[in-house]
């Protein structure tokens, strides 16, 4: 089921940008018109590029945004989401607590 | 044409010719209309419902540009009932990795926050780890499950033996006892993953055990925005309609007794919550056009009046998807093409 609407209509996480849409709803509540522009405007991408995996892939690997298959020293999991909140503007709870703990 | 394949609500294959099929489509939104006191589905949307229905392909999608976000609950219990042996941690890197979700969500297989708030401390250092090892959000999820907090479960007398026996006020009371310790767990718990990083709260299957089951949810919001300002607080419901168990429970001055979808998200952003998960229950002896005509008006209502993201409950047995536990791809890939399009949804 998960994969029927995975297809059918999800925006395919990271395969694309859907975390970082989705990050922009829990962040600040937008409705999905709104985030995808937001996050379309900060990737300079358009909106329609949202969901394409080769745009996409080429626009995270640039920025440091996680990627599906990472190379050995580009940024993943916890870093990737350090450039996350940066260029989004936006809090990311573990990140905070992360920078706080490490004393960054 | 000849006659158009599909299913019942149960997923039983069924065929009906171009006549049958709009008059189940016709018959679902007036259904819905009916018990919510909203408008039916245009003529143009139903022949948009006709055209999906009349697709020969056995899988659809929405059109490119229309795309949503997906949440979920009770994800890796998933992994579980499937009898795949992943820990919890695998499981949110196969959804991350390989099934394409935009958003991760971290439960315990007893899926209450009653249970889970006496071993928090087991879940906390994994929610951590595993927010290491992940990039997208991630959701902690659990049932405010009312049912635990009266005997022989919990501490309070049982409403459902009290109020054969004519004992109203008894049953209120136990009602009432049972929000404050409800609420009381669903803080302690959220509180502790909060802390430990997660990245939101999933409150799932919303309103089980009736209207102070939806009161313990709405106060628990309110609760955690209090503690954590702008903390997101995703509410998803157990059904279409809030049972009046208690009947006389009330929030910001509404009776929650009887809210259709249209009216909970009206209460739920007054609480607080950042998405909202409504619910449209699946009838099995009524075709998959009724059905999604039946959900789609439903959800229609509440996406024209909710000013935060609603994110439509489409798993088995919700939002016209079969009362099955693996729905068929044709009636489910158009179940959800049909709901994003004419709702105009933030995510499912």
């Amino acid at each position: 089921m998960a994969i029927t609407h995975a297809v059918a209509s999800g925006m395919g996480g990271m395969r694309a940008a859907g975390d970082l849409v989705a990050r922009m709803q829990i962040a600040r509540g937008m409705k999905i018109d709104e985030a995808k522009k937001y996050v379309a405007d900060k990737l300079g991408v358009a909106v329609f590029d949202l969901t394409d995996p080769i745009i996409m892939n080429e626009v995270r690997e640039d920025l440091g945004l996680g990627i599906l298959h990472p190379n050995v020293r580009s940024p993943k999991c916890m870093e990737a989401k350090f450039n996350i909140a940066k260029l989004l503007d936006i809090e990311i709870n573990c990140v905070n607590r992360f920078r706080q703990k490490a004393g960054i | 044409m000849g006659k158009i394949r599909t299913r019942y609500g149960d997923g039983t294959p069924v065929e009906l010719d171009e006549s049958e099929i709009m008059r189940d489509l016709e018959e679902g939104t007036q259904d819905a209309a009916g018990r919510g006191n909203i408008p039916v589905l245009s003529k143009e949307e139903l022949l948009h419902l006709f055209d999906i229905f009349s697709s020969s392909h056995r899988f659809i999608g929405v059109e490119a540009g229309k795309e949503v976000v997906l949440s979920y609950d009770g994800t890796p219990i998933k992994f579980s009932r499937a009898q795949v042996n992943a820990d919890r941690l695998q499981c949110l890197q196969i959804y991350e990795k390989i099934l394409g979700a935009d958003t991760l969500e971290m439960g315990y297989p007893d899926y209450s926050f009653k249970p889970i708030k006496s071993m928090v401390t087991y879940e906390q250092p994994l929610m951590e780890q595993i927010l290491s090892v992940t990039t997208a959000p991630i959701f902690y999820g659990a049932m405010p499950n009312l049912g635990l907090y009266s005997q022989p479960d919990g501490p309070f007398p049982n409403p459902a033996e009290l109020l054969p026996q004519g004992k109203i006020d008894e049953a209120r009371q136990s009602y009432d006892s049972s929000v404050e310790h409800a609420v009381r767990d669903i803080v302690y718990v959220s509180s502790a993953l909060i802390e430990s990083g997660a990245d939101a709260i999933m409150l799932d299957t919303v309103g089980a055990a009736g209207d102070a089951d939806y009161l313990a949810s709405l106060k628990a919001t309110e609760a955690l925005n209090e503690k954590y300002p702008g903390v997101c607080v995703e509410l998803g419901m157990a059904g279409e309609f809030v049972l009046g168990m208690h009947g006389e429970l009330e929030y910001d001055g509404r009776t929650l007794a009887g809210m259709y979808p249209h009216d909970q998200v009206k209460v739920a952003e007054k609480a607080g919550v950042t998405i909202f998960g409504p619910v449209v229950n699946t009838n099995t002896n009524e075709s998959s056009p009724w059905n999604i005509a039946r959900a789609i008006t439903f959800m229609k209502a509440c996406c024209e009046v909710a000013n935060i993201p609603v994110h439509v409950n489409m798993g088995m047995g919700v939002g016209a998807m079969t009362v099955h536990d693996h729905p068929p791809l044709d009636v489910a890939s158009r179940a959800s093409k049909a709901m994003v399009e004419i709702c105009r949804l933030d995510g499912l």
